[in-house]
């Protein structure tokens, strides 16, 4: 791995600028757009890291289907589409103190551990090509519980949605 | 490779020869790799366009066909060359523009759809060792880049700001997260035996005789292919799930507003996506490049997708368009039942060890 190259930084600013994009824009719909390109140069950002699977992944979850049901609703919802939104509230400065703290105690964090996170994120053997493989076997095996918390955590999130969606048309 | 009397039509020698000769003209280290990788991007870019422009007169052509009329006729031989001008039509018309437009998204939602049928075409297999990049996330990736033409189909039917563009992009949306499902699990199912997203994996696990092709492995092989093309019709936005463009409901659906060279951009992007599906199909059910070695691997590849194209525009002009509730049932009621239980019988045989 070594230095992060020139296409890390270009994929940083786009997610920075994009994100920012996001939370700023007072068109919903353009803010959207923006989480698509933010999510999306995030799974550039997994490619850097060796991990295309989970790049691949990025994409097809958030992209594919998160970011366009958003689209979707905001599609639907008439007085979110027509109208210029205030992304913000009287909290704003709270907000900005409580944000910055978080961000400078997180480079405080990654500064302290650098070195040690750097030095054991160093890949020094070449990467299976088969990661995949790798990957669905320790699903199976040694991370069973995680795997399927979460994938009765995903039934319980669709049960509860059918339900919501029910109650309404009755 | 084999060593074959028809060699020379194998396309990999021309490629190590551009190869060396850019090595020769003092290209090396990452720029050569830039190099190789933009003229590769053109090269694929410039052969699927004009592929696209035929794909565009022969679905014509069958139209015409099939309707007892004879299509374009007036440019060429039986209208060969219809297609170009209409293209040269399109270029010099004028981009009419709506005032109430969504100015960047009605811009960049052509471009958006354009570029994401192409990105598919990075790991396509179009031969022996004819391949971009084998990445070894393959299928996946195609699945995953071609959200993006939902996107642009979204952008432009709300840039254009009319009610039947937005509808026929509301559509399109709906219908292709549903068909997404179905289609996954089909293409799960050659996976599952495969053990490889790789496309070049995917071909070389059905060689061998015609047998080893994975639509004949019974009984999954073909329920997962006839899943996998009802799906993958519906993602090409053709009929009978063209409901995004339903032309009696809609006018003209998402590309409404769009004019010029806007359209001609969509309208090229749907061929490109019809040759991709059918070359898809033809990766994981028909053993992709392998044939008769007399023949190069390339025109068997080629051949059989064309075979595919065929009977995707056959399905065109003969079935009637779906209502959108029919189609949503269809989807969620009977192709996803269909799929997961298909992927279940694949696997249960798998683990048996019941397949050759």
């Amino acid at each position: 791995m070594g230095e992060p190259g020139i296409v890390f930084w270009i994929l940083s600013i786009v997610i920075l600028v994009s994100g920012f994009m996001v939370v700023s824009l007072k068109n919903i719909f353009h803010c959207a757009l923006f989480l698509i390109l933010c999510l999306f140069s995030v799974a550039g950002i997994f490619i850097l890291l060796g991990a295309e699977f989970l790049a691949a992944a990025q994409v097809l979850i958030y992209v594919g289907a998160v970011a366009i049901l958003m689209i979707f609703a905001i599609m639907l919802t008439s007085n979110l589409a027509s109208e210029k939104i205030q992304q913000s509230n009287e909290n704003v400065l709270v907000g900005f103190f409580v944000c910055v703290t978080f961000a400078i105690s997180a480079v405080m964090l990654l500064a302290k551990t650098y070195e040690g996170v750097w030095g054991r994120m160093t890949i020094t053997e070449p990467l299976p090509s088969q990661n995949i493989a790798t990957l669905g076997k320790y699903l199976m095996t040694k991370f069973m519980l995680p795997f399927e918390v979460v994938s009765v955590l995903l039934l319980a999130a669709m049960i509860g949605a059918i339900v919501l969606a029910r109650k309404e048309s009755a | 490779m084999s060593p074959t009397p028809f060699i020379l039509m194998e396309l990999q020698p021309v490629f190590a020869w551009i190869y060396e000769l850019l090595q020769s003209l003092g290209f090396k280290g990452d720029l050569l790799t830039v190099v190789v990788y933009a003229g590769l991007g053109v090269t694929v870019f410039g052969v699927l366009a004009l592929l696209a422009l035929y794909l565009v007169w022969w679905e014509r052509k069958i139209a015409g066909h099939i309707q007892q009329r004879f299509g374009p006729m007036r440019n060429g031989w039986h209208g060969w060359y219809q297609t170009m001008m209409d293209g040269l039509k399109l270029l010099q018309k004028e981009d009419v523009l709506v005032d109430t437009r969504d100015k960047p998204v009605f811009f960049w939602a052509p471009i958006i759809c354009f570029v994401a049928a192409f990105c598919a075409y990075v790991v396509m297999p179009f031969g022996e060792g004819l391949i971009v990049a084998d990445l070894n996330i393959g299928v996946l990736y195609i699945v995953a880049i071609t959200t993006f033409t939902v996107i642009s189909l979204l952008m432009a039917g709300w840039g254009s700001n009319n009610k039947y563009a937005l509808l026929g992009g509301m559509r399109s949306a709906a219908q292709v997260v549903s068909y997404e499902v179905p289609m996954v699990a089909s293409i799960l199912t050659v996976i599952l035996f495969t053990g490889s997203l790789s496309m070049v994996d995917i071909v070389e696990s059905q060689s061998g005789m015609v047998f080893n092709w994975f639509i004949f492995r019974l009984p999954f092989g073909p329920i997962a292919f006839m899943i996998y093309i009802t799906a993958a019709t519906a993602e090409a936005n053709r009929t009978p799930f063209d409901i995004p463009e339903a032309e009696q409901e809609l006018v003209a659906g998402f590309n409404i507003e769009y004019s010029g060279m806007k359209f001609a951009m969509f309208f090229l992007a749907e061929f490109v996506n019809l040759f991709t599906v059918s070359a898809i199909a033809v990766t994981l059910f028909f053993g992709g490049w392998q044939g008769w070695e007399f023949i190069p691997s390339w025109i068997w590849f080629l051949g059989k997708t064309f075979m595919v194209v065929l009977l995707l525009m056959l399905f065109r002009w003969t079935y009637p368009r779906l209502r959108v509730d029919q189609l949503m049932e269809f989807a969620w009621k009977i192709l996803v039942p269909i799929a997961f239980a298909n992927l279940i019988v694949a696997g249960w045989m798998k683990h048996a060890g019941w397949y050759w």
